[in-house]
């Protein structure tokens, strides 16, 4: 009698179980609505010109030198502010993952990525009025790289200080000195930490909107975007976007690759 | 030792590069001018304008509307997420795997390829231009990050609590609400944190999706409408941005440092246990 009691509440765990998947529903619902939809729109949109399915907004986009030129600065903004974020931040993530004091060090570098962006840039801008720096491409990438910096060095010491310590002590009890033991293991170990810094970087540097425009009166590309979308071209934003999401992608499997997306949640 | 040396002194200068905008605003707030200078000497004067400016009216109001806006689409976030959490945890493998990549669109999308998606999706359907428009968007960039830290605490809670719970004869609700609730409640409440200073903290998605007709504008928005063509930084602003910069300075420490206290006193007992 026992044993079919037992039977039954297990029956019953287990009809619960089904059900309760239903409390993913509303959400998935939701999602499918405000996030999924409203992507399919832009593949569509950038498809669609004069109410006809064509690809006459791709060629717009190729042939709208003034669009064109502001991908290629915003690629040249976006290449120089991540590899200078590189070399300005590795050694930074690299000496916090040797000291003990590290992680309190760290969060003075998180510190200031939680002061809205605006208010950072105004700041900026101020210092460079201040000091009669002229506003300009300079001062732009060296705005970007105040404000994505903690996002360099934050993957990069979350690797830094994962990496066992005894990998670069076998090494140097076989022979190796300080700098071949960094060439040869630490820097190969920290490679993961260095490909989502570079995403967490690129990418939005390159879709920032605001920041290029306040630092320097420059366009980015996604200062291009708002702007067409403010506009009304929606089908030339449309595919701007599409770009856009295709190299958020393409990061995104890098990323994946290299670990399985555990540095990049590690920022919240 | 000349090692160390250098690289206490490289870490301080890149400490002190990332500081200098914040401090530089904050120390000339006291200065009552915008030339940067302590000529009239150390003045209160942009902290009165703050209350007397003729832009009062319109801060308070964008004041007003951030905290609104956060704070509706951040409790919504939160219910949605967290029953959501519960959902998926209980998915087939396969259903899960596809419903948190979805989860993870938002995430790693670019904000602005999401605010110019939501506002084609707004205008097309013809959603009612205002609040509405902007709850629902933050509501769509907030909820999966509560998922996020929901997921953890259901995928390392024992399941065995739960079969107990039922075992011990609660019904399925009841062992829902006094088992699995306290149990993830550190996820939940931790994941409304993190909605409410998204929600907080965002513009891009906002400046899009405000309408220019409704004159809806969050304090983010209403900085960048004030400052995107002014010359420089008026004291009322160096007022302004100094309060908040201190606000979150000090909100972000008290809530890290009582975050390290407690992992050490874990840590501590740990060690007495073991």
């Amino acid at each position: 009698m026992n044993k079919s009691l037992t039977l039954k509440l297990k029956k019953a765990a287990k009809g619960f179980r089904l059900t309760r998947r239903v409390f993913s529903f509303p959400y998935i619902a939701f999602m499918l609505i405000f996030v999924v939809a409203p992507l399919v729109l832009i593949l569509v949109n950038a498809f669609i010109y004069g109410n006809k399915l064509s690809l006459q907004n791709f060629v717009h986009l190729a042939r709208d030198g003034a669009s064109l030129n502001t991908l290629w600065l915003s690629f040249l903004v976006g290449i120089i502010t991540t590899f200078s974020c590189i070399v300005i931040g590795y050694p930074v993530a690299y000496i916090l993952s040797k000291q003990t004091s590290g992680r309190l060090i760290v969060l003075l570098f998180i510190l200031p990525m939680w002061v809205n962006f605006l208010i950072r840039t105004l700041a900026t801008r101020a210092v460079f009025h201040a000091l009669d720096v002229r506003l300009g491409l300079g001062t732009v990438i060296f705005g970007m790289i105040y404000n994505y910096l903690p996002f360099m060095i934050l993957p990069l010491h979350t690797t830094l200080s994962s990496i066992d310590k005894s990998y670069s002590e076998a090494a140097a009890d076989l022979g190796a000195d300080g700098i071949t033991v960094f060439m040869q293991v630490t820097l190969p170990l920290s490679i993961p930490g260095i490909i989502s810094g570079i995403t967490m970087v690129f990418i939005p540097t390159i879709s920032t909107f605001a920041i290029s425009q306040l630092l320097g009166g420059v366009h980015l590309f996604g200062d291009s975007i708002y702007t067409k979308f403010i506009y009304g071209s929606y089908g030339v934003g449309s595919v701007m976007s599409l770009i856009m999401l295709a190299f958020v992608l393409i990061s995104n499997v890098f990323i994946n690759k290299t670990n399985k997306g555990e540095v990049s949640k590690n920022i919240w | 030792m000349v090692k160390k040396l250098f690289s206490k002194g490289y870490i301080l200068l890149i400490l002190a590069l990332l500081y200098t905008p914040i401090l530089f605003i904050v120390v000339f707030s006291f200065s009552g001018n915008s030339r940067f200078t302590f000529s009239d000497g150390f003045t209160l004067d942009s902290y009165r304008a703050i209350f007397t400016s003729e832009q009062t009216p319109y801060l308070l109001q964008a004041l007003k509307n951030t905290f609104f806006i956060a704070a509706v689409s951040s409790v919504a976030a939160t219910i949605l997420g967290s029953i959501a959490a519960i959902g998926i945890y209980s998915l087939k493998r396969r259903s899960r795997r596809v419903v948190e990549n979805i989860n993870q669109l938002p995430i790693i999308n670019s904000e602005i390829v999401m605010a110019v998606s939501l506002m084609l999706f707004f205008v097309t359907f013809k959603f009612p231009e205002g609040y509405l428009r902007l709850i629902l968007a933050h509501i769509s960039f907030c909820t999966p990050y509560v998922v996020l830290s929901v997921m953890p605490r259901l995928t390392q809670m024992d399941p065995n609590i739960y079969e107990a719970a039922l075992d011990l004869g609660a019904n399925p609700f009841r062992a829902l609400v006094t088992v699995l609730i306290p149990i993830i409640s550190p996820g939940i409440l931790s994941g409304f944190a993190m909605a409410f200073t998204l929600s907080l903290d965002d513009f891009i998605i906002t400046q899009l999706n405000k309408g220019a007709t409704t004159g809806i504008d969050t304090l983010s928005t209403y900085i960048y409408s004030s400052q995107r063509n002014a010359g420089g930084l008026r004291p009322f602003w160096f007022a302004v941005f100094s309060i908040i910069i201190v606000a979150i300075v000090t909100f972000v420490l008290i809530i890290n440092l009582k975050k390290a206290k407690n992992i050490d006193q874990k840590e501590k007992e740990n060690e007495k246990s073991a």
